[in-house]
């Protein structure tokens, strides 16, 4: 199996909050999906990318951008048919191939549920154990611009609640590039989720091929007096929120998810048995969000150590609207962070 | 005269019919006792679709079937015992106990995947063809389904993409004319499934579904094409009738579900007496010979009862294993 040479690389530990800490090679994240598809395509005859525009002058944003001239056979476009592609690549990773299903946009992944939940997820228990369904699904969050309710969804906590489903969102180009080639190397469904507001920052990103291991979070930033828990986009946010609260004294060690199924509770406990107090930071709705089940997961484990009780950062129960001026309200952002730091601070018994 | 091939996949194909039959039928004897806990679909008058197009496949041959799937993995290759325990919850089943009659599979004989939502196996056995031909193989992927799959975008998705990709899919449609209840004139406006083909570029064809012999030529015909080259997927509608209500066995005209003339007149067309009549007329089969494939079919269900009554459940821990691939 070529991809179990890959050794998990230890440097998806380091710190890579800071552009002062670029060193070496830089990447945007949408350059280092590319470079991911590159080598997964180089390295492995079974891996295939398919799905709407993947070949086109755009290339997915950038991220598949010209693949199709190395590899014409393995990288095409396809029918505006989501469930039926989703059933074609359930079909070939049953097949032996190793496919990456793409969609520019997460909204029409809900045309996919039966292949997803009803096939891809559940073959492998259904057949006890004897089939696996190898397969990649990438769908990219979108936001602002009036993009409105069906093309902004972040719908993770929906394949949070699967068994026999993985769901990953990399927030760095570093985890884009090793948390998409781990993807491709796992024998399991993933649902691969960027969003697209990360697709410029950058990141030193080795060249060689490099796993960042599924399931396991990273601290971006240590901090001894509350721990703010983030995912994709709203770990940026976080670090804006823990750079701010630094100057009023508060030392917040924010912690990159970076996978929601499998989670990493260990993670985020350690963290709280330390601070005493959390946040967790969500790009979803709020009722049951990624963020509410993550909570209902840990309670358990955290509450004898919790000083206050625990802060949500997620979005409002509505529809996304259109409007600028609402889409500003509507989605939360540093200083919600910030916000939900100071209502934990007034709440915390001393 | 017949041809020595043609005779012997003809006997086949009737040993092959009557053990889906007498499988089947032992079941209807079986599951009042209620130790088959797992509901069961009886393709009992539909036996020739399955036997006619599987005799034309090797092991590598992909077979999708479908919530009504006991004929089509038996014939593909499946042992009853194997079958049974799996209906029995047992672990030595061909699941370890965790499909159920509607999900038998085995990835083995190419029975990759079974399942029991209407229509969604048809983008499965397109996308197992797409891997065969990104793989330069030269096996075919067979997908069995009803009536009622023909309602869903999915068939109208995957017959697109296959003739798209010119991928090596035969598409059966077991037309029995009924889904669950409700009657395919209900549900469609024209009794045309195998001309929705036409409007891909793709070659439709219609059989007597009871006509093993029939299925089977044409079967055989349409796989040498898909094998021999890469023109593309065909779309072969198979006209038959089930015997047994939609799902458990008894038979549901009893219950309003259908008028009786009609499976009367369905039952005097029964499959396996067609070919058995052919059979003995050619002199391929005498009566003492059936008496005595019939006697080897049954000492074969009553040791796959045997196995499987005699076999344990799955241990409490197997509950959550499997949930994810190890390797």
């Amino acid at each position: 199996m070529p991809w179990t040479k890959l050794a998990v690389d230890s440097a998806s530990k380091r710190f890579l909050d800071s552009k002062k800490n670029l060193c070496g090679r830089v990447l945007s994240y949408r350059e280092a999906l590319r470079e991911a598809h590159y080598q997964a395509l180089k390295r492995d005859a079974r891996v295939f990318i398919m799905g709407q525009g993947v070949d086109d002058p755009a290339g997915v944003f950038g991220s598949t951008l010209g693949l199709h001239q190395e590899f014409c056979a393995r990288v095409f476009d396809t029918p505006i048919a989501e469930n039926g592609l989703t059933g074609f690549a359930v079909g070939a990773a049953l097949a032996g191939m190793r496919p990456i299903l793409v969609h520019m946009r997460m909204d029409f992944l809900l045309l996919t549920f039966d292949q997803i939940i009803n096939h891809a997820s559940k073959l492998c228990y259904m057949s006890g154990g004897r089939i696996h369904v190898p397969l990649v699904i990438r769908a990219i969050i979108g936001r602002g611009w009036g993009s409105a309710a069906q093309h902004s969804q972040a719908l993770q906590a929906l394949f949070m609640h699967i068994p026999g489903i993985k769901v990953v969102l990399p927030a760095s180009a570093y985890d884009a590039k090793g948390l998409l080639l781990s993807s491709i190397a796992d024998d399991n469904p993933v649902i691969f989720i960027e969003h697209r507001w990360l697709y410029d920052i950058q990141d030193s990103v080795p060249a060689n091929e490099y796993l960042v291991p599924i399931g396991k979070g990273l601290i971006k930033r240590g901090g001894k007096d509350i721990t703010v828990v983030a995912i994709s986009l709203m770990v940026n946010e976080a670090l804006i929120a823990a750079t701010k609260l630094k100057q009023n004294g508060i030392e917040a060690e924010v912690i990159d998810l970076r996978s929601l199924r499998p989670l990493d509770q260990e993670i985020i406990v350690n963290s709280v048995k330390k601070t005493g107090r959390l946040i967790i930071a969500d790009l979803g709705w709020r009722t049951a969000g990624a963020a509410q089940i993550i909570l209902g997961n840990i309670h358990h484990k955290i509450r004898r150590y919790l000083k206050a009780g625990v802060e949500i950062v997620a979005l409002p129960d509505t529809p996304t609207p259109s409007s600028a001026y609402l889409e500003k309200i509507f989605y939360p952002g540093a200083a919600d962070i910030i916000r939900a730091a100071k209502r934990i601070y007034v709440r915390t018994k001393h | 005269m017949i041809e020595r091939i043609r005779a012997v996949a003809l006997t086949q194909i009737y040993v092959m019919m009557l053990r889906i039959r007498l499988f089947e039928e032992r079941l209807v004897y079986l599951y009042p006792a209620q130790e088959i806990k797992t509901p069961v679909h009886l393709s009992i008058g539909q036996e020739a679709i399955a036997a006619g197009v599987c005799q034309n496949l090797t092991k590598s041959d992909y077979v999708f079937t479908n919530h009504r799937c006991h004929g089509h993995c038996l014939a593909k290759g499946m042992s009853m015992s194997a079958m049974m325990a799996e209906l029995y919850g047992k672990n030595t089943g061909c699941c370890k106990g965790k499909g159920g009659s509607m999900h038998l599979s085995d990835p083995q004989l190419g029975i990759l995947a079974t399942s029991a939502i209407v229509g969604a196996n048809l983008p499965i056995a397109v996308g197992a063809a797409l891997s065969l031909k990104l793989r330069e193989r030269k096996n075919i992927s067979v997908v069995f389904f009803g009536d009622g799959a023909v309602d869903q975008g999915v068939f109208f998705e995957s017959l697109n993409f296959a003739a798209l990709k010119k991928l090596p899919v035969l598409f059966v449609c077991e037309n029995n004319f009924y889904a669950t209840n409700s009657l395919q004139k209900a549900r469609q406006p024209l009794d045309n499934i195998f001309k929705r083909a036409e409007i891909f570029g793709i070659k439709g064809w219609r059989c007597a579904g009871n006509d093993a012999q029939e299925v089977y030529d044409l079967a055989k015909r349409l796989i040498q094409k898909l094998r021999a080259n890469s023109s593309g997927p065909h779309l072969l509608e198979c006209r038959t009738y089930r015997w047994k209500a939609h799902v458990g066995p008894d038979c549901d005209f009893q219950s309003g579900c259908r008028p009786k003339p009609e499976l009367d007149a369905w039952i005097s067309n029964c499959p396996i007496k067609k070919l058995e009549i052919f059979l003995i007329k050619t002199g391929l089969l005498t009566q003492d010979k059936i008496r005595k494939i019939r006697q080897r079919i049954n000492r074969e269900i009553m040791r796959a009862e045997f196995l499987a009554k005699k076999s344990r459940f799955p241990s409490a821990g197997e509950l959550t294993t499997d949930v994810y691939w190890k390797e």
